[in-house]
């Protein structure tokens, strides 16, 4: 099989599974820049590093899979190294914040610093 | 047909991910704080990552799936490392 031999449905599919990975990943980042303070914002981005990540790599799946007939989960790798990883990651830069704020005798909770307008781009 | 519906949503996908991308250094060039710029930094690798795997999607080639996975790894091992010299102020002691 080649591109142009991709039925209908499953390159509807490829394209909806990639659109909404790209779109969920998107909304995460827009979480970082609008909410308040670190330990909000350190949520926001795991949103497209489990969900977004996810629907792009089966997007890829499917599409190497029906155009190349190459039906080997390469991008599991990835989703397994990005599952295992992330978490780690997030903890210890969380710990990271919480020491510096706690040794820089700041509120945990610290003020959000506005940025400029506070305006999303 | 389904070459042009796989052509339009891949550029779409792209370009949401482009957004990211600089929603991720607005974040990283405003702060406040080095932790805001490290976050955003650790974003910015996940969606560059996502970038290069719905180009290889959209070229077709296989070549795009390696620079994925060490841009995933890379990301990682910097973030960790970052996250290790905000708490002790050194990397390797």
């Amino acid at each position: 099989m080649t591109v142009a031999t991709i039925p209908h449905w499953l390159a509807l599919i490829i394209a909806v599974l990639a659109v909404g990975g790209a779109g969920l990943s998107l909304l995460g980042v827009f979480g970082l820049i609008r909410l308040g303070s670190f330990y909000d914002r350190v949520h926001a981005p795991t949103l497209g590093a489990t969900l977004g990540m996810a629907l792009i790599l089966l997007a890829s799946w499917l599409y190497f899979g029906a155009a190349q007939d190459r039906w080997l989960p390469r991008e599991l790798l990835i989703a397994v190294f990005l599952t295992v990883t992330t978490p780690v990651t997030l903890i210890l830069l969380a710990r990271a914040a919480l020491f510096r704020d706690r040794t820089e005798a700041s509120e945990p909770g610290e003020k959000p610093v506005p940025m400029d307008g506070d305006q999303p781009t | 047909m389904s070459v042009s519906i796989l052509e339009v949503g891949l550029t779409a996908a792209l370009i949401l991910l482009g957004l990211a991308l600089v929603c991720c250094c607005l974040r990283i060039v405003h702060g406040p704080r080095a932790q805001d710029r490290v976050l955003a930094m650790d974003a910015l690798y996940l969606n560059g990552m996502l970038i290069a795997v719905v180009y290889g999607i959209r070229t077709g080639s296989d070549l795009y799936f390696e620079p994925a996975l060490v841009i995933g790894m890379l990301g990682f091992a910097a973030t960790v490392a970052l996250a290790r010299f905000l708490m002790r102020g050194e990397v390797i002691e």
